[in-house]
C-alpha cells in the first residue's frame, strides 16, 4: 500500500489542509517511511483478537438525561474571531 | 534567594507551615528564577501578578494555620491545560490569544490545594514530538549540557515542564503524557516524573491529543514531592467519562515503604540497537539496589514488546486526527480567510498547524480512511490488545517492572533527522505503557559518561501507583543522585 501524490492531495482535502502541490511528493515520501515501519505489525498473528479501543475496564456513566449547564452564551463566543448577533460568523454556504 | 530554591516541595511545604518562609517569598524567588532562566525558553506566559496575588491568599491561610496539600508552593502548568483567563495555546499558532472560559480539573484541583501559578509552560505542538522542537514558541533548552556544550533539548513534550523543575523555576509543573511525555523528558532533565493510570487524573479541560491514551501527571525533584503533588491533582471527575472512581491510594505513606518482599519483573525485550551502554549499566544497577533492598528480581517476558510503537503511531494519530477536527478557524484561534467555507477550514489548518501536527493528523486521516481502516486501525488496536494482555500475565506474578527510561541521554537540539521514524525510537520504553493504560514513573538514578542523567523507568499494576512511589524512593535513595545541572536558577552559569 503506497501513497502517491494524487493520495496525499485526497487525504489533504479530507483533512481540510491546503497542501501545495510541490509539497506533495516529499509529504508521499514521509507517509511511505511512516506507513512501511508501521507494516511490522503485520508480522502479528492477530486472528480471534478483540480490538482494544478504550483501557478503562468500565462502560461509559450513565446519568438523568437533564439539562446540567448552559446559557453560557458568551463565554461559547469568547474566543470566536467572528461573530454577529450572538453566532458564529462563516463565509457564505449557500447562494 | 538561593537557599529558598533548594527547598523541596515537602520541606518547602512545613517551612511554610512552620512560618520560616512565606508563600509571597518562596513565589518570588521562583518568579526572579525563572527570569534568570529565560533563555532556555521554559515559559510561554509567565503568570506573575496572579502567582503573588495567589501566594497572598497562601499566607493568609496559612497564618491561620489552614492550608492545603500544597498551600503555597510554585506551580508551572504545561500550556496544554485550559487555565481560565490565561492563554491556553498547547504552543500552537493555531490557538493564537484563545484565552479559555474555564479551568481544567487537574488545575483546579491543585488551586483548591493551595498550588501558586507561576506561569505557562513550553511543550511541543499539540503535545506531538519528543523534543520540544515542534513548539511555535521556539525550542526549550535542556539545563544540562555535555562535554561539548552544544544546546541540549529537554525532551517532549513536556519539555518546558521537566526543564524548568531541573532548572529551579518552578517548584512542581504539571505535564501529560501520551507516550512518554513525561516520562523521557524527566530522564532527559533528571527529574522524577509519573505518568499516572489511565482515568486517574481528570482530562477535563487539557487539550485533547489522543484520547484513549492522554494523561495528566506531576513532575518534581524528588519521589516524595511528586507524592504530595499526585495527591493534589488527582481523582475521579464526573466531567471526564473514561475517569475512574477508585479511591486514590496514600500516596506520601506510600514514599517510606520499602520493596522488603516484592517482586520486580526485568523484561528481557527492553533493549534495542543504538542504546548507550551507559543507560544499560545503569538499568543492571537498579536492579542490584532493588535486590540490595529486599526485593525479588524475577525475568519476564512482555514478547509484544517490539509492536508498541507502530500500533501508537497507528493509534495517536488517527485520534489525534480526529480530535484535531475541531480547530476549524470558526470557533476560536486563528482564522485565514477565504471565498468559501471549505477553503477557510483549508487555509486556517495549513497556516495554523505546523509541519509535525500536520503530519500526524494526514496519517490519522489515511488510516481512518475508507479501505485502509481495517488493516491499519483495527489491527493496531488488536496489537493494542496483545500488549494490554502482556502485562496482565506478568502482573500475577511480579509487583512492578523495572526497565531503562529512554535509550539514550539528551540530544543536541536541532540534531539532523532525515527520516520521522527515527525521533519516534525515543518513546520505545513508554509507550506500552500508555497503551495498556498503566502508571509509569521515572527516576533519575545516574550520569552517563558525558555527565548527562539518565532514568530509570518502573512501571505497576493499573491503580497501584503506591508501588511506584514505594520502589521509587528506594531508587532515589540508593542512587543518590545529586547532581544539578549548570544552567539552573543560582547555577554557574
Amino acid at each position: 500500500m503506497s501513497v502517491d501524490k494524487t493520495t496525499v492531495a485526497k487525504i489533504a482535502r479530507l483533512a481540510r489542509i491546503h497542501v501545495p502541490e510541490e509539497r506533495q511528493e516529499s509529504i508521499a515520501e514521509e507517509l511511505n517511511g511512516i506507513l512501511s515501519w508501521v507494516d511490522e505489525l503485520n508480522e502479528v498473528n492477530t486472528d480471534n483478537v478483540e480490538p482494544l479501543a478504550n483501557v478503562t475496564g468500565h462502560g461509559l456513566p450513565m446519568r438523568e438525561d437533564v439539562v446540567t449547564d448552559g446559557n453560557r452564551i458568551d463565554e461559547v463566543l469568547a474566543n470566536v474571531p467572528e461573530t454577529a448577533g450572538g453566532f458564529f460568523v462563516v463565509p457564505k454556504v449557500v447562494e | 534567594m538561593t537557599d529558598l530554591l533548594e527547598l523541596g516541595a515537602v520541606e518547602a511545604r512545613a517551612a511554610l507551615a512552620a512560618r520560616d518562609v512565606s508563600a509571597v517569598e518562596l513565589a518570588s524567588a521562583y518568579i526572579a528564577a525563572a527570569e534568570e532562566t529565560a533563555s532556555q525558553n521554559h515559559y510561554v506566559a509567565m503568570t506573575a501578578e496572579r502567582a503573588l496575588e495567589m501566594a497572598a491568599q497562601s499566607d493568609a491561610r496559612l497564618a491561620k494555620g489552614e492550608g492545603g496539600l500544597i498551600e503555597g508552593l510554585p506551580v508551572g502548568v504545561k500550556d496544554l491545560f485550559c487555565t481560565a483567563g490565561y492563554a491556553s495555546t498547547a504552543c500552537s499558532h493555531i490557538l493564537d490569544g484563545f484565552t479559555p472560559t474555564y479551568e481544567s480539573t487537574v488545575t483546579a484541583n491543585l488551586w483548591r490545594e493551595g498550588g501558586v501559578m507561576i506561569g505557562k509552560l513550553n511543550c511541543d505542538e499539540f503535545a506531538m514530538g519528543s523534543a520540544n522542537e515542534t513548539s511555535h514558541y521556539g525550542p526549550v533548552i535542556n539545563p544540562w549540557r555535555g562535554k561539548d556544550g552544544l544546546d541540549l533539548v529537554p525532551g517532549g513534550s513536556s519539555g518546558g515542564s521537566a526543564a524548568a523543575v531541573a532548572a529551579r523555576s518552578a517548584l512542581l509543573a504539571t505535564g501529560t503524557d501520551t507516550g512518554g511525555s513525561i516520562r523521557q523528558p524527566a530522564a532527559f532533565c533528571g527529574v522524577v516524573g509519573l505518568k499516572p493510570t489511565y482515568g486517574r487524573c481528570s482530562r477535563y479541560g487539557i487539550v485533547a491529543f489522543a484520547s484513549s491514551l492522554d494523561q495528566a501527571g506531576p513532575f518534581s525533584r524528588n519521589v516524595a514531592d511528586n507524592a504530595l503533588m499526585m495527591q493534589a491533582m488527582a481523582g475521579f471527575d464526573e466531567k471526564d467519562s473514561t475517569s475512574a472512581n477508585v479511591p486514590l491510594q496514600d500516596l506520601t505513606k506510600a514514599v517510606g515503604q520499602g520493596v522488603k518482599g516484592m517482586k520486580i519483573g526485568i523484561p528481557s525485550e527492553y533493549v534495542m540497537d543504538g542504546m548507550d551502554p551507559d543507560v544499560v549499566t545503569l538499568w543492571q544497577q537498579g536492579q542490584d539496589w532493588l535486590k540490595a533492598a529486599g526485593a525479588e528480581l524475577v525475568e519476564i517476558s512482555l514478547p509484544h514488546t517490539k509492536y508498541a510503537l507502530p500500533a501508537y503511531y497507528i493509534i495517536a494519530p488517527a485520534e489525534a486526527s480526529s480530535n484535531l477536527a475541531r480547530y476549524d478557524g470558526v470557533r476560536y484561534g486563528l482564522r485565514v480567510e477565504a471565498d468559501t467555507l471549505d477553503e477557510m477550514y483549508a487555509k486556517t489548518r495549513a497556516a495554523g498547524f505546523g509541519e509535525e501536527v500536520q503530519r500526524r493528523i494526514m496519517i490519522g486521516t489515511y488510516v481512518l480512511s475508507a479501505g485502509y481502516y481495517d488493516a491499519y486501525y483495527l489491527k493496531a488496536q488488536r496489537v493494542r490488545r496483545l500488549i494490554r494482555d502482556d502485562f496482565d500475565t506478568v502482573f500475577r506474578t511480579v509487583d512492578a517492572i523495572l526497565t531503562p527510561a529512554t535509550p539514550t541521554a539528551a540530544f543536541a537540539v536541532g540534531r539532523k533527522v532525515d527520516d520521522p521514524v527515527t525521533n519516534f525510537l525515543n518513546d520505545v520504553f513508554t509507550v506500552p505503557a500508555n497503551l495498556a493504560g498503566l502508571p509509569g514513573m521515572v527516576v533519575p538514578a545516574g550520569l552517563n559518561g558525558e555527565g548527562l542523567p539518565l532514568g530509570l523507568q518502573l512501571l505497576g499494576r493499573p491503580f497501584d501507583e503506591a508501588t511506584l512511589y514505594a520502589a521509587g524512593q528506594v531508587l532515589e535513595d540508593s542512587a543518590g543522585f545529586t547532581a544539578t545541572p549548570t544552567g539552573r536558577a543560582g547555577g554557574q552559569s
